[in-house]
């Protein structure tokens, strides 16, 4: 358990020790600024919600957090500092929770620096801060689901690129299994276990129910099995190739 | 017990097997020298050892501790510097340090006593609070080093520690090597042989995953077609000197004429196995009244001695 602290204090201040952390936060900001402000034009909605705040999220995860993981494993790989980390007394599970844990506190922090966007819509009128609160750790949970992948990806190569692409690739597929051009695609020959299989594993559908302020249990579960399975095949993957 | 034993150790990669079963014992003391060309497998054993890579086959101890069963209590017992001296670039050389307390499981007061011990002993005082990215390879590497002696154990398995460090550095880090001998079992493997003979006690040469030898340094010069060899040099002209007459001694099994630009005769007597010719042949230019100018008893070239098993390797399988 220390050393998952010790790793997890590592990585953090690692974020932090390069301009790269406060980049990150700078344009996940500003975009969504951006987004809820220009785009969704949240003032003359007249609607004191964040709906459409969260809306994007999916869509900014995509890209940002592949791009805050693509380092963690990768990067240990490219400068050897693997065959350091993992002959020390120190359990591959350990390491990996460290590192996934310092990935999510940091795009939590960014997540929290959001507050702004609160306070306009408190400003608007009367929100339901119940379902704001919601919304908020159901976009922090499914951050995480993101973040595993990115992380379990960043384990298969010491390229960072092609761990960001790689991790680009398949969180897009988990949005677009919920959409229903994708669903219609199904629609005609798939039966209808297979469509709700499909649409069952899309972030979308999940965030979607957690952001109306619905706290389903299955929605946690969905998200939280999600990160464990995916943790669970980067240890996989670290094991069979520690060394190339 | 032995601090590290290995039980016939084996790693295949695919279709390649890297380690070919390969035991071996290091005790309390000894710094054991692995020797062998690229590719012989000698990080793979290392990397096995330090339960970075899991054996295919067969298994090891450190301390008693098995590398499978045990490897967290082994790796504990263990110091390790990788090939290539990996470490976190972007910490400062205590930041880091620091970090590997943590890990080694130190708390409080105590890393700052470990931190500041392996600082002294490393001499990284200047660089306390450099960025590890902007030191130069030779304190790089005393960083490494630095990292692997933070909790004092008695295993080190360093590779290749003197890689691409200038003479002066290489100095530096095999006296250092030699001071922790002692109470240590310290395993290194080099292709460096003139740094076996400064710092091992013995030397293994492995070769396509094979262990070939398993002696002394100086046991395995006594291979060396050169050990005692006599190193003739005369002070006279090419002319005047008939160097058949050195073949006539007893011991001597065969004269070579060396070729240096001065008008001195340099000779180089080869004697039969075990023979002990310098006395003879300073007794023989003696009596023919041939002035010695030096004479010098070789023993043996361990480089020589080296490529020699590595490359008759085939021929015994």
């Amino acid at each position: 358990m220390s050393n998952t602290w010790s790793i997890f204090k590592r990585e953090l201040k690692g974020y932090f020790a390069t301009p790269v952390a406060y980049v990150f936060i700078v344009i996940f900001l500003f975009l969504n600024g951006l987004f809820t402000f220009q785009v969704s034009r949240i003032f003359e909605r007249g609607q004191a919600s964040l709906d459409v705040f969260f809306n994007w999220h999916p869509w900014l995860y995509l890209f940002l957090i592949p791009a805050v993981a693509m380092r963690l494993w990768a990067e240990e790989r490219r400068s050897g500092t693997i065959e350091l980390l993992l002959t020390l007394p120190v359990s591959v599970v350990q390491a990996i929770a460290g590192k996934f844990l310092a990935a999510w506190i940091f795009v939590g922090m960014a997540l929290a620096l959001t507050f702004p966007t609160v306070l306009t819509v408190m400003y608007l009128g009367q929100p339901d801060m119940g379902i704001i609160a919601v919304g908020y750790l159901g976009s922090f949970l499914m951050a995480g689901a993101y973040l595993s992948i990115g992380i379990c990806m960043s384990a298969l190569t010491k390229n960072q690129v092609v761990s960001f692409i790689l991790a680009v690739v398949i969180c897009l597929l988990f949005i677009l299994a919920g959409f229903d051009v994708v669903l219609e695609a199904f629609n005609a020959w798939a039966p209808a276990w297979m469509m709700d299989a499909i649409a069952s594993v899309s972030f979308l559908t999940h965030f979607q129910s957690i952001q109306r302020g619905v706290l389903d249990l299955a929605d946690m579960v969905f998200f939280a099995s999600l990160i464990l399975g995916w943790l669970y095949a980067c240890g996989l993957i670290l094991d069979i190739k520690k060394a190339q | 017990m032995s601090m590290i034993e290995t039980n016939k150790l084996r790693k295949v990669f695919g279709p390649i097997e890297a380690v070919k079963g390969v035991s071996f014992r290091v005790e309390k003391g000894e710094v054991l020298g692995f020797l062998g060309p690229n590719g012989a497998g000698k990080s793979t054993v290392m990397r096995m050892l330090t339960c970075f890579l899991t054996p295919t086959s067969g298994t090891a101890t450190i301390g008693g501790h098995d590398i499978l069963n045990d490897s967290m209590a082994a790796r504990r017992l263990t110091g390790y510097v990788p090939e290539s001296n990996p470490v976190y670039g972007d910490m400062t050389t205590i930041g880091f340090l620091r970090f590997i307390a943590e890990m080694r499981g130190y708390h409080g007061k105590e890393i700052d006593e470990r931190v500041d011990r392996a600082v002294e002993m490393c001499w990284l005082g200047d660089v306390r609070s450099q960025i590890i990215e902007t030191l130069s390879k030779g304190f790089r590497r005393r960083v490494g080093l630095a990292q692997s002696l933070l909790h004092d154990p008695p295993v080190l398995i360093l590779d290749e520690p003197t890689d691409g460090l200038d003479p002066n550095q290489k100095h530096e880090v095999r006296s250092l090597i030699r001071r922790m001998s002692a109470d240590k079992s310290i395993v290194i493997s080099t292709h460096i042989l003139e740094e076996v003979e400064a710092v091992c006690s013995r030397a293994i040469i492995i070769s396509n995953g094979r262990i070939l030898e398993d002696k002394t340094p100086t046991d395995l010069k006594i291979r060396s077609r050169r050990h005692g060899a006599v190193n003739l040099v005369l002070a006279h002209g090419d002319g005047s000197i008939d160097p058949a007459a050195f073949r006539n001694l007893a011991g001597v099994r065969e004269v070579e004429k060396v070729t240096a630009g001065d008008n001195r005769t340099h000779l180089t007597l080869f004697p039969k196995p075990g023979a002990a010719i310098c006395g003879d042949a300073i007794g023989l230019a003696v009596e023919k009244g041939w002035q010695v100018v030096d004479a010098r008893v070789e023993s043996g070239d361990l480089n020589e001695v080296f490529r020699d098993i590595t490359t008759r390797e085939g021929e015994r399988t």
